[in-house]
């Protein structure tokens, strides 16, 4: 018996939607063994991962709060990985979009007029986008490879943060933590409810319905899709190969500066050396799971919350280790990188009893 | 002596190799359907048919490329599995492909040393190749660059190559298209000295006169069916069609150019572009006037600076003097492709699927690709008008009779032919005054290609100017008012078709025309050989 992968005469309208849930699937039935290989009930281990968080709206809440800046960079990143750009270093320009957006609270405090967030928002972009713009750069210029540069590009942004907030930045009222001031509350986004939630979230489902609405209904998100799959007919189209990578860097970094800012001032209120715990590493999984399709990263995103919370939940009920939310976010994305597959072929069984009766019967 | 040989055919010659049964399917397209075939020794067989009937998918059977999904294949009336190309070659099939398997990096020794069994040395090597190449009428230099040999000597590389295999089989896959008339001349008389030493010739074309000329049999397939088998000697080029088409071939109907011709709307001067890259070709110096209601053919071998000069007309490779191409009268070198598309003309590049349309996009994306800037009503405020992309999609697929298996489908499931009609139908539905094609039926069936031809032939006679590319001699002889011969980036003077004949354009081919080249007619015939 052999099995053969066919290809499909189109892109399957099906599997699209269909080979996600397969991956999700497969992490699951991995993630059991994983569990069970560990020494643990693998049905009440997925149960503290990913259904008991749930149950409570707080952890719902918190669950926002996670997948906001998920959400938020892994938009940005679906423009950039559809224009065929591979930008990873979404973590430092996030990182870059805190800083920038956290110029006003830290050293201008005692600006607290109207304008003080509107003006945060629009540094925390830029910080991202001239983070993102080095990488670019070097890539329409040189012709380096973004992966790496953009990668790179995001431990120095993590040590400039580090240097900040150990030195210049430092709390003078502190006692010598490595932390910025506390936000003054005309610096901090305002909640939704009485939790944690910030508006932050609603960034996010704006930048997903404008990003949609690009993507599929304009010139410049026709440019992108053609640039992205084949840059020859794009050149006959009339595109240019150094515009799109430009738009999809500043688009990218952009809203992961902001996500960058949004979490700064929305979450943790002051600059301390770690503000992420690898938002824009995990976004690129949630740009992928969606199909790099925003309505669909929208789900991703929640989804790739969920695994935080769910991660921290299985540590305290379980005692499981943390390290556990980084191996399934791994599974997961292997699997909807194989299962992308199905999109464009199909398995067909051909078994050698089935061959040697057609080659009798002929 | 071809007489002698065929009347040894006829009768008492030992079946080679027998197919019997043949069937493979992909998907749930029957490539080959219960397909048998039986070349004997020292026989030159043809294997005819048009694209997608099922000859490669045969071919690649029988050299072990491909499984049959049921069938066998009987060896000199033994059943054999070939189940890959080294079985077949130690059966003795050699094979001779269409798109050359050479390292353009590596001298011709080193290439030909990968595909034989280690152990030899390269210069006893080196000898064998002299000696093989000169016995065969094919002369090759071991230690020449395979970057620096034109194509017809690749080609020679291939057979050689083959040859110092001693095979008993050789099947070639479209030898002639890469050839000048010439060339091919040459390779024809070597391979009938092959087959009259006993090596039998599995011979893919689509030239009927070729198959004519040197074929002793032929089998036809159509729809990944044997629908026939014939003695081509005995047939027209125009029964061989009916026969691979199933039908009669539309004639095409070239009415007489009549009355003066019109402005001049694509006029060269002086262009000149150095190469990009080491295998890339550089446009020296050419001149052209071309105008309204005429076509102009450029005729020349692959890889001669045919596709630099589609970019530099279509404004894909801009140039520093904007006078070195004129569209309309404007002189456009530094104006990109929508610029030049808004002054009348439209473009058909080579390469359809990747170039000329993108794959994964629906056919109705795909005419937004070209469209988007000279139909203004496509974009409303930098927004997409897909409704009208559907309507036109729809006007384009009906008008070119481009067939589908529903309704928009993504560019990649179109076959050649119908891509090309959508490709060629998309440009030509704007009636543009200037159209530039490169390769306009290349691999496409005979009825396609027959659409194409008239449709191009219909635009000039409504008073359009176009520039056909071809590698195809008939095309150009079907289509063309005049003819120009490129030839390592020199284009010779465009002449009136009937005053070019095809020894004339072999011998531009081949580099007469060029001005730094001191080569004179009486070697013509070497002047690849060097």
């Amino acid at each position: 018996m052999r099995i053969e992968l066919v290809k499909r005469a189109e892109h399957s309208q099906t599997m699209t939607v269909v080979s996600p849930l397969i991956a999700i699937a497969l992490t699951l039935v991995c993630g059991s063994i994983l569990f069970a290989a560990m020494g643990y009930n693998p049905v009440e281990a997925l149960y503290a991962y990913f259904i008991e968080p749930l149950t409570t709206s707080w952890s719902i809440e918190e669950l926002l709060v996670k997948a906001g800046p998920l959400i938020l960079i892994a938009v940005g990143l679906s423009v950039c990985f559809l224009s065929n750009s591979w930008n990873i270093g979404a973590e430092g320009q996030f990182t870059m979009g805190a800083v920038a957006g956290s110029v006003i609270p830290v050293l201008f405090y005692d600006y607290t007029g109207v304008m003080a967030l509107p003006l945060m928002i629009v540094m925390g972009v830029l910080g991202g986008m001239a983070w993102a713009s080095i990488p670019a750069f070097l890539k329409v210029r040189f012709g380096t490879n973004e992966i790496l540069t953009s990668l790179m590009l995001v431990y120095i942004a993590q040590y400039i943060l580090d240097f900040l907030v150990r030195g210049p930045w430092r709390d003078p009222d502190g006692f010598n933590f490595p932390e910025s001031r506390l936000f003054d509350a005309a610096h901090v986004l305002p909640k939704i409810g009485e939790g944690r939630l910030h508006i932050g979230m609603i960034f996010a489902v704006i930048a997903v319905l404008a990003v949609w609405w690009m993507l599929s209904r304009t010139l410049k998100g026709f440019e992108i899709k053609v640039m992205g799959e084949t840059p020859r007919a794009g050149r006959f189209a009339g595109f240019s190969s150094k515009g799109v990578i430009w738009f999809g860097f500043l688009v990218s970094g952009g809203l992961a500066g902001l996500a960058g800012m949004a979490e700064v001032s929305g979450s943790i209120e002051q600059l301390t050396p770690v503000i992420s715990p690898g938002y824009g590493f995990t976004a690129i999984i949630v740009a992928f799971l969606g199909r790099l399709n925003p309505v669909g990263i929208l789900f991703a995103g929640l989804l790739l919350g969920l695994s935080y919370i769910g991660g921290e939940a299985a540590q305290v009920s379980l005692g499981l280790t943390d390290k556990i939310t980084r191996v399934f976010q791994g599974m997961l994305l292997f699997f909807v990188l194989a299962c992308d597959t199905l999109i464009l072929y199909k398995f067909k069984v051909v078994s050698n009893a089935k061959r040697i009766k057609e080659a009798a019967n002929v | 002596m071809e007489n002698t040989q065929r009347s040894a055919h006829s009768a008492g010659v030992e079946d080679l190799i027998e197919a019997r049964g043949i069937t493979k399917k992909f998907g749930d397209i029957l490539a080959n359907d219960n397909v048998d075939l039986v070349i004997k020794q020292g026989e030159i067989h043809a294997l005819l048919g048009e694209n997608g009937a099922g000859k490669s998918t045969l071919v690649k059977i029988l050299y072990g490329a491909l499984e049959p999904g049921a069938g066998e294949i009987l060896w000199k009336g033994k059943p054999v599995s070939i189940s890959n190309p080294a079985a077949a070659r130690k059966l003795g099939v050699g094979m001779v492909f269409q798109h050359f398997s050479l390292f353009e990096a590596l001298s011709v020794v080193e290439n030909i040393a990968l595909a034989l069994p280690k152990g030899e040395k390269i210069e006893a090597l080196s000898r064998r190749i002299t000696e093989v190449s000169q016995k065969y009428g094919l002369p090759l230099d071991p230690a020449a660059l395979v970057a620096d040999l034109p194509v017809g000597i690749r080609q020679r590389i291939e057979i050689v190559r083959c040859l110092l295999q001693n095979p008993s089989l050789i099947i070639m896959d479209e030898p002639t298209s890469v050839l000048t008339p010439q060339e091919a001349d040459q390779l024809f008389i070597t391979l009938q000295r092959l087959a009259s030493e006993g090596c039998a010739i599995l011979y893919i074309s689509h030239r009927l006169e070729e198959v004519k000329r040197i074929c002793h049999n032929a089998t036809i397939m159509r729809h990944g069916q044997v629908v026939g088998s014939c003695d081509p000697t005995e047939e027209t080029p125009a029964s061989l069609a009916r026969m691979m088409v199933g039908g009669e071939v539309h004639e095409i109907c070239a009415s007489e150019h009549k009355g003066s011709p019109g402005d001049v709307m694509l006029k060269l001067r002086n262009l000149s572009i150095p190469s990009d890259g080491a295998f890339g070709i550089e446009l020296k110096n050419v001149n052209l006037n071309l105008r309204g209601g005429e076509i102009v053919a450029v005729a020349g071998v692959a890889g001669n600076g045919q596709s630099e000069l589609f970019d530099a007309v279509s404004g894909e490779t801009l140039i520093k003097d904007g006078y070195g191409v004129e569209i309309c009268g404007v002189p456009v070198g530094k104006r990109k492709i929508n610029d030049r598309r808004l002054l009348g003309s439209a473009f058909v590049p080579e390469e359809r699927l990747g170039h000329g349309a993108v794959p994964g996009f629906v056919l109705s994306d795909n005419i937004l690709l070209t469209r988007y800037k000279s139909d203004p009503d496509l974009i409303r405020r930098g927004m997409l008008n897909q409704s009208l992309a559907a309507e036109m999609e729809k006007r384009i697929t009906v008008s070119y009779d481009v067939r589908m298996s529903h309704d928009n489908p993504e560019a990649r499931s179109l076959s050649g032919g119908n891509l090309q009609k959508f490709v060629v139908g998309r440009e030509l539905d704007r009636v543009p005054k200037l159209l530039v094609i490169n390769q306009p039926t290349w691999g496409v069936d005979a009825g396609a290609a027959a659409l194409i031809r008239q449709a191009i032939i219909d635009l000039a006679r409504n008073g359009s100017a176009v520039l056909v590319i071809s590698q195809d001699l008939d095309e150009i002889y079907e289509l063309a008012d005049r003819i120009a011969v490129i030839s390592r980036g020199e284009l010779s003077e465009a002449e009136p078709a009937a005053a070019m004949t095809p020894e004339k354009i072999g011998l531009l081919m081949a580099g007469m025309g060029e001005t730094r080249s001191k080569v004179t007619a009486s070697n013509a015939g070497d002047v690849h050989a060097h």
